[in-house]
């Protein structure tokens, strides 16, 4: 039971993280259709922004993290942001209206491109992430050991997914993303500015992205070039699995692929994990075609 | 434009060789020996391919500046895999079609190694690796070479490490699955652990470029191991420490020498304390010839201590160059049959010599990661 329940720690943590990249996914999907397969670049570059930052911020605080640490996340969204803003205005937005898979393909190139450029100029070997995070053990008994760092990102993930929540729901430009989503055409008829709505929502994705990765490399303190690869893809199926385009879709994705990974790898082999994630996503589109909280809203324009 | 020049110039004068074929030494034999070397210059095992450049580099610039083999200059082409066995045999491709190198030098890890030697093997073209120690390695053909030790001693050496120094009957592994190297000496390992009479109490695996090892290490702790064996790369083997020891795992971790990587130390930070591995080298090493080369490397370098990678690629540099001067020409096949015939030859990283399996036989040390350094703890010899 006290393994479980390390195991459920262990998943929930991986998940938040997750969620909290998938919901950049399906937020681009609602809006304009296509994968942003840059995202999992942008959540590297939200790392790196941390890894250089840190120092300077933490002896700026004097050394106080519980300062410093929502600072440096804070730069890292807000550099993020600009980021994403910056390649939907030169990679996608002269695509719009184009056939998606011409600006799919843009995204795998885009994807490549922050790769490579930062292998290249950055240089491809890993470096450490510095500790933002203060270290303690909340809980520790024989079979559970509870540090701080799980608890602050599975806190800090889900106040942000919460704050996403709010906006999307109850302010203005949530509003018009919504409008966006429905039926584009429809929403710029009605007077909506489609161009600063969808960079609003490339700024909203890539900050959740950017907060994702700070919290990552505060678990798995290792930053080089290809770091979003692979939470990336884990997380384009989380968004999938929960219903592309469908915001708590994604989250409930990510903490399903988390802790499905999580408990396959500890009960039955690593080897397995990946099959059994992607199993999971097969028959759930087998039987819910949209994901699991997908509607079929769309359909209805 | 003057890189598409040279590329271009290069193909030409490969071209022109194709078609002088056999035309005789003095039509063809330009003042150059082309060698070629495909490492893993990025990716997730970038310090392998980039340490081992140096210890090339350093190799080649020495010959040079001593006047070249025979009186010919050494002109080094590299080739970067990315970390990723796929691109190794494009690599290889681009080496021999492209630059028509006399041999080729790479790759470290053996995975990726196994998937460019057919090439070279079948290409005619002699392949020294540095540091791939799975023992399939060389058994691609007759014009594969390694100038270091195999798996199945450095998995008997550590087996014996941790049943003898450490004294430890029940050990957990964590290994790489996609990695042949990890795979291999994870086997061995048991092989060897298990015939002294101890137990593997846990097998767990994971897939390189992985981050997450809690589950397993959760799954591990469940089976309370006295010591955990990780047979993989730094980036992961790091993490796994450290995350390990979040989890109270504060017994001994062994690796092996895929953990030899100045990043091992940035990423686990204290965790990496009361941790083992095997090498090719101690950087710590008194003797004089070590000594020497880390000096001359760090003021090459930056200030840098030389990994056992860059001392394998400047040994295994230094052994071709050498059988190339024996072999007196740049014919392929008779640098293959000068390789065959190293004997006692002096490197930095031991003494090398070629047996008929075209391994070498050599010494493993041990390595401890003590109040945050790497400290040498012990030679074991093989029989």
């Amino acid at each position: 039971m006290g393994e479980f329940l390390q195991q459920l720690m262990n998943g929930l943590s991986l998940g938040s993280i997750y969620a909290l990249i998938a919901l950049g996914y399906t937020m681009v999907y609602g809006i304009l259709r296509f994968i942003n397969f840059a995202h999992g670049e942008v959540f590297m570059v939200g790392a790196f922004v941390g890894l250089w930052s840190a120092p300077a911020i933490a002896d700026f605080f004097g050394g106080n993290l519980f300062i410093a640490g929502p600072v440096v996340i804070l730069l890292a969204m807000v550099v993020c942001s600009i980021l994403g803003v910056l390649n939907e205005r030169i990679a996608y937005r002269p695509l719009r209206g184009k056939p998606t898979i011409i600006v799919l393909i843009t995204a795998i190139g885009v994807s490549l491109f922050y790769q490579n450029f930062f292998q290249s100029v950055v240089g491809p070997e890993p470096r450490r992430f510095p500790d933002l995070i203060p270290q303690t053990r909340v809980l520790e008994t024989d079979y559970l050991i509870v540090g701080s760092t799980p608890l602050v990102v599975i806190g800090t993930a889900f106040g942000l997914m919460w704050l996403l929540r709010f906006v999307v729901l109850h302010t203005k430009v949530g509003t018009a993303m919504r409008a966006l989503s429905f039926n584009l055409q429809a929403a710029r008829l009605m007077g909506i500015n489609v161009d600063r709505v969808v960079a609003f929502t490339f700024v909203l994705g890539s900050a959740l992205a950017a907060a994702a990765a700070i919290l990552f490399a505060s678990i798995y303190p290792s930053v080089h070039p290809l770091m979003g690869l692979f939470p990336g893809l884990k997380a384009f199926v989380a968004a999938v699995l929960g219903g592309i385009g469908n915001l708590p879709g994604a989250a409930l994705g990510g903490l399903i692929i988390g802790v499905t990974e999580t408990l396959v790898t500890g009960y039955v082999s690593a080897t397995y994990r990946d099959a059994v994630a992607f199993t999971i996503l097969i028959l759930i589109l087998l039987f819910r075609p949209t994901g699991l909280l997908g509607s079929t809203a769309t359909e209805k324009v | 434009m003057k890189r598409i020049a040279t590329a271009l110039g290069v193909a030409l004068m490969a071209l022109a060789t194709i078609q002088c074929g056999g035309g005789g030494d003095t039509a063809t034999e330009a003042d150059t020996i082309k060698i070629g070397a495909y490492l893993s210059l990025t990716g997730l095992t970038a310090t392998f391919g980039v340490s081992t450049r140096h210890g090339v580099e350093m190799a080649v610039d020495e010959i040079n500046a001593a006047g070249g083999i025979n009186g010919r200059t050494i002109e080094i082409y590299f080739e970067d895999t990315q970390s990723k066995p796929e691109e190794a045999p494009s690599a290889v491709n681009k080496l021999i079609a492209a630059h028509n190198v006399s041999a080729i030098i790479g790759e470290i890890a053996s995975s990726r190694t196994l998937a460019a030697a057919p090439i070279a093997q079948a290409s005619g073209v002699p392949m020294v690796t540095p540091g791939s120690t799975n023992p399939q390695v060389t058994e691609v053909g007759d014009y594969i070479f390694r100038v270091c030790y195999i798996d199945p001693f450095q998995g008997e050496v550590l087996a014996k490490f941790i049943a003898n120094s450490l004294g430890a009957t029940r050990v957990a592994v964590l290994r790489d699955v996609k990695n042949d190297y990890s795979v291999g000496l994870a086997q061995y390992f048991t092989e060897t652990f298990e015939s002294l009479g101890g137990e593997i109490v846990a097998n767990q695996a994971y897939s390189e470029g992985d981050a997450d090892f809690k589950a397993q290490l959760t799954a591990i702790r469940g089976t309370d191991p006295e010591v955990i064996f990780v047979p993989g790369y730094y980036t992961e083997s790091a993490l796994i420490v450290k995350q390990a020891r979040e989890l109270n795992l504060n017994m001994p971790i062994v690796g092996g020498d895929g953990w030899d990587s100045s990043k091992l130390l940035e990423i686990g930070g204290d965790a990496m304390e009361n941790t083992y591995f095997t090498n090719h080298y101690a950087a710590d090493d008194t003797t004089a010839v070590v000594q020497q080369f880390v000096a001359r490397y760090a003021e090459r370098f930056d200030q840098s201590t030389p990994d056992a990678m860059a001392v394998l690629g400047y040994d295994a540099a230094k052994i071709l160059f050498d059988a190339i001067r024996r072999a007196g020409s740049d014919d392929r096949t008779a640098i293959r049959d000068a390789l065959a015939q190293t004997r006692d030859f002096p490197g930095v990283a031991g003494v090398t010599t070629i047996d008929e399996n075209r391994n070498a036989k050599k010494s493993a040390v041990i390595i401890q990661v003590k109040d945050g350094a790497l400290r040498y703890y012990e030679t074991v010899n093989p029989d």
